[in-house]
Order: C-alpha cells, then structure tokens, then sequence
C-alpha cells in the first residue's frame, strides 16, 4: 500500500461523509422538535423523495457487499430472487400494507406501526410487544452495517486502516446525524445518496467492462473460469431456496420499522401509486449492475481473501484508486443512511411505543427528544460492540433478521383486513412465530429418531417460512377461537365509506 | 358484495408477475446472447412489464381494493 493511496482513500471517504453531514445540519435548522415532524416530516414527503428515501433505506451493506459476495461465490442468481423479492412482491405489499397503513395513519395520526395496532386493539402490552420485538431484530441490521463498513474500510485501503475503526466511524456519524436531523435530514441524504449510488454503480459497470475487454470478452471468461454461475440455479440456488429467500425477505422488509415508517409520511395518495409502479424498474437499475459485478469478478479470476468483500477488490483491480475509493465511500454511505433510518425509527418505537407509556406519559417533547437521543445511542454502541466479535456473514445476518422481522408480517396483515381478528388472536400470532424462530435461531439442529429439529430447513424450506405460516395459523386460529374484548375496536382500521 | 371482474382480472395478473419474475422453464439453462445469460435479459424485460401493469392497476384499479372512494 502506497502512502498516496491512503491519503486518496482516507480523503475521499472523509469528505464524503462530510458532505451528508451538512446536508444534515440544513435539514436541522429547518425541523421543528414535534414528533409528527422530526419523525415523519410532517406526512410530507414527495414521490422522488419517499421513493429514494424507502430504496436507499435497502442500499444497505447487504446490497453492495453481501450480495455480490454470494454472487461471487454462487453466481448471479441473487438478481433474481432480489426481482421476485423487491421488484414484485414488495411492490404489491407496499400497495396491501403500505396504502392501507397510509389510509389509517392519516385518519388517526398514527407514527408507529405499534401505536396503530395497540389503538385497534385497546392494547398498551400490545403495542409494547411489536416495539420490544422490532427492537430486537433491528439491532442485527444495524450491526450489519457496522460490520460492511468495516469491512469496507479494510478492502479498500488492503488493511492500512483496520476494521474496528471503519465500524467506529459509521457508528459515530449514525449517532450524529440521528440526534441532528430528524427525518427530513435523512431523507434528504437518502434521496441524495440513492442517486449517487445508482450512478456510481453504473459507472463501475463501465469501468469494469472497458478495462477488462468488453463484455463479450468476460462473458467468455465465466465460460471459460465458473460455467456454473451462467446456468440459472444450481449449487446454493434451488428453487426452495430462491422461493423461501424471496418471500421472507420481502414480507421481513414490510415490517422494518423504518420502511413500516415510511408508510405514513406519504403527502399523498398519488406518491404512493407513483412510487409503487416506479419501484421495478429502480430494482433492475440497481441490483443487476451490483451483483453482476461480483459475479463478473469470479469469472475475472479476482481473488478475495477470506473475510473480505469481493467490490472493493474488484474495484481495486480495475479501477483507479481514487473511483474504488468514490464506490466505497459512496456505499459507506449507504449502509449509513440505512442505519440512521433505522435507528431514528426504532428511536420512536422506544419513546412513543415504551417510554411514553410505560415510564413516563407525561414527558414533555424535550424530554422525550433526549430519551430517543441517547437511546440512539447506546443501541448504536452496543451493537457496535456486537459488531466486533463479527457473529456471521453479512448474509447470514442479515437473513436472520429479515426472518424476525417477517414472522410480524400476517398477523398485521391479518388485522390490517380481517375484522374478526382479536387481541389474543395478535399475541398468539407474533408470540408463537417469534417463540418458533428464535428457538431456530439459536439452537442447535437435534435429530430425534432421524428427523432433524432447529436445522436450517424443513422439506428443503427455510423454517423462517414455517415460522410465518405459524404465524399465520395462530392469529386467525386464535382469533376464531376467542371474542373481541372491551376496548377492541375494528372500527379504527375500517377506512373509507364506500358500502360494498 | 359482487367484485366486477377487473378485481379478479388483477389477481391474476399479479399471480402471474409473482410465478414468472424467476423463469422457471430456463432452469439450468446457460445459453448467452449478447454477453449476459438469457435468464438475466428476462428479469429486466420482466420487471418493465411488472412497472407497466403496476401504472396501469394505478390508473384504473388502485382504490378497488380498499373500500375507499377513488381519489386523484
């Protein structure tokens, strides 16, 4: 490693960061401290904005590092399962959930998706159930982060800069930024940093090619190196996997709170219906030139060393070192404005779905402001911590929290359409799936007489999938079985008039 | 309650865009045309005809669903 090199490296990732602080001190000045605005910008945002702000929410370590690692090592395949999951199935939720939630939201006032649910359901225990539980699978996401962006730092600049302060330095700028900006500063960054990031991407793609000899001369080259990642499925990719990978993803994602979030910031219906039928085609844009880019490096013959991402090397490989640098800091920065989304979402579940009405109701909005501040936080440095001991791939965990988050989706859906659903029909349904998923999680397959509990799959499915159809079952089950108590009110999620 | 038939026309369509957004029938198939496998240049294809139909049900069929009235 040159000296030059590291002081390219190191400027370019600094001023870029820099740069979306600004954009946050603007947006600073011009939030005011009430819940409805530093939270949702007022229910205010525009279609370019929302949409940049939900697809640059997915612009996460996942996306530029763990994606292409698995294309890299299994072949492109990912593009499709991102098609079915993103392009398609979370279109039609955004409309099923996502109008819905907007449609209710905005005759009620809601900001969380716990506050919703706990006001259908006359239920504080309730509401304080899906925050506890959105909490917990939040925080693998944002170590997620933490963990690409020091795995980042250490690609880019081939271990100069080591990995606990890449993961440092994102911690910081999330906690910055968080506490400063509300969320018109993050989804401004967000919009800015969305287009960034596609650009850039596609700029690579040219870079790449061009440098290596055109297209045809590396498709020769998979031909010739991984035959294997040209022919659809195979190896990792059998249609359970593609199949299960796809709908937990896409139902997990519904209910991440800071995309859940995004539902009710609409300013109009007309947002919604753009964004919706915008949001294949920023799919394509997107993730065909990330992921073709790791599978592309395997055929290249790029070698990635164990541990590390397969962009930056490739990038290093093919790219002058102030681009790799551009790419990374510009991916840094998505896995940033992933985080930050996150954190001020989970922010307000903490204040508004615990501390307001559990600890203290009376809270002024001050107080309140600083509870979700150092909330922020200390949930930012724990899980910085936790990012150190690196538990597992960044695949690996974000697929598990994904899972969580995806044993939340029916019985949501289900009361988000089903009159008849009760209170205790919604604790059986996120209880039992949730009881069910981390006993997966984290124990142990045990075989008992030949048959393999806790193991990865059942019949070649993720048991995620088991989990959400649990789910499933128990909520509607449960719901048939007992009676609406006082202070259930399906009235609250009737929306419109319209007697049909 | 009678659904007109456009509610069960989009059901289907949308079935159709969830089963067909991986091609099943191209398993295991390998052949390149254009420098990318074919399977890649029917995802792109596929996920524009997802848009077009995803700004047509905005059009005409949005509302359908949701007991509201249609609003701009």
């Amino acid at each position: 490693m040159v000296a030059s090199d590291l002081l390219v490296q190191t400027g370019v990732v600094g001023a870029y960061l820099v740069v979306s602080l600004l954009v946050g001190f603007v947006a600073y000045r011009l939030t005011s401290r009430d819940a409805e605005d530093y939270y949702l910008a007022s229910r205010s945002l525009g279609t370019v904005v929302l949409l940049f702000t939900t697809f640059a929410t997915l612009l996460s370590a996942f996306t530029f590092f763990g994606g292409p690692n698995v294309a890299y090592s299994a072949g492109p395949e990912w593009i499709l399962v991102m098609g079915l999951m993103d392009g398609v199935l979370f279109a039609l939720l955004w409309y099923v959930v996502g109008y819905r939630q907007w449609l209710i939201g905005r005759a009620h006032g809601y900001v969380t998706l716990g506050e919703m649910l706990g006001d259908r359901f006359g239920s504080k225990h309730l509401r304080a159930l899906v925050a506890v539980f959105s909490l917990f699978w939040l925080f693998p996401y944002v170590m997620l982060q933490q963990m690409g962006a020091g795995e980042a730092i250490v690609g880019l600049t081939e271990g100069a800069v080591p990995y606990w302060a890449g993961a440092a330095l994102i911690t910081l700028f999330m906690i910055l930024y968080v506490g400063l900006a509300g969320l018109r500063g993050v989804a401004w960054t967000d919009t800015i940093q969305g287009l960034f990031m596609l650009s850039i991407v596609w700029v690579a793609v040219a870079w790449v090619v061009s440098a290596a000899g055109g297209l045809s001369t590396i498709s020769a080259g998979m031909a010739a190196n991984t035959p294997e990642a040209l022919a659809l499925g195979g190896g990792l990719y059998t249609p359970q996997y593609v199949i299960s990978t796809a709908v937990t993803i896409a139902f997990g994602v519904v209910m991440f709170p800071q995309i859940n979030q995004r539902f009710f910031m609409a300013k109009d219906a007309r947002v919604l219906k753009r964004s919706f039928a915008l949001w294949p085609v920023l799919v394509v844009l997107l993730f065909v030139p990330a992921f073709l880019l790791g599978a592309w490096a395997a055929g290249l013959g790029v070698e990635v060393a164990e541990g590390s991402n397969v962009i930056p090397a490739l990038l290093n490989e093919y790219t002058p070192v102030w681009f790799a640098a551009l790419v990374i800091a510009g991916a840094m920065a998505a896995m940033m404005s992933s985080s930050d989304s996150m954190l001020l979402s989970g922010s307000s579940y903490l204040t508004r779905d615990l501390y307001r009405p559990f600890v203290n109701p009376m809270a002024s909005d001050d107080r309140e402001g600083w509870v979700a501040r150092i909330g922020v936080a200390a949930f930012a440095v724990l899980s910085f911590v936790a990012s150190l001991f690196r538990p597992g791939t960044l695949v690996e965990v974000g697929d598990t929290a994904f899972g969580g988050f995806a044993q939340l989706a029916l019985p949501v859906m289900v009361a988000l359409y089903w009159p008849r659903t009760t209170k205790l029909g919604m604790y059986a349904g996120i209880v039992g799936a949730q009881a069910f998923y981390l006993l997966h999680v984290f124990l142990p397959p045990v075989t008992v007489r030949g048959a393999t509990l806790f193991g990865p799959t059942y019949l070649g499915w993720d048991f995620a999938l088991w989990g959400m159809g649990l789910s499933l079952v128990l909520t509607v089950g449960v719901s048939l079985l007992t009676p609406a108590a006082a202070g259930e009110d399906a009235g609250t999620f009737a929306v419109g008039s319209r007697a049909d | 309650m009678t659904r007109p038939k456009t509610d069960y026309l989009w059901v289907g369509v949308f079935a159709v865009l969830v089963t067909f957004a991986v091609p099943w029938f191209m398993w295991r198939d390998a052949t390149v045309w254009a420098g990318l496998p074919v399977w890649l240049w029917w995802h792109v294809g596929w996920m524009a005809l997802a848009s077009v139909a995803f700004y047509l049900f905005t059009r005409g069929a949005w509302d359908r669903g949701m007991n509201v009235d249609g609003e701009v």
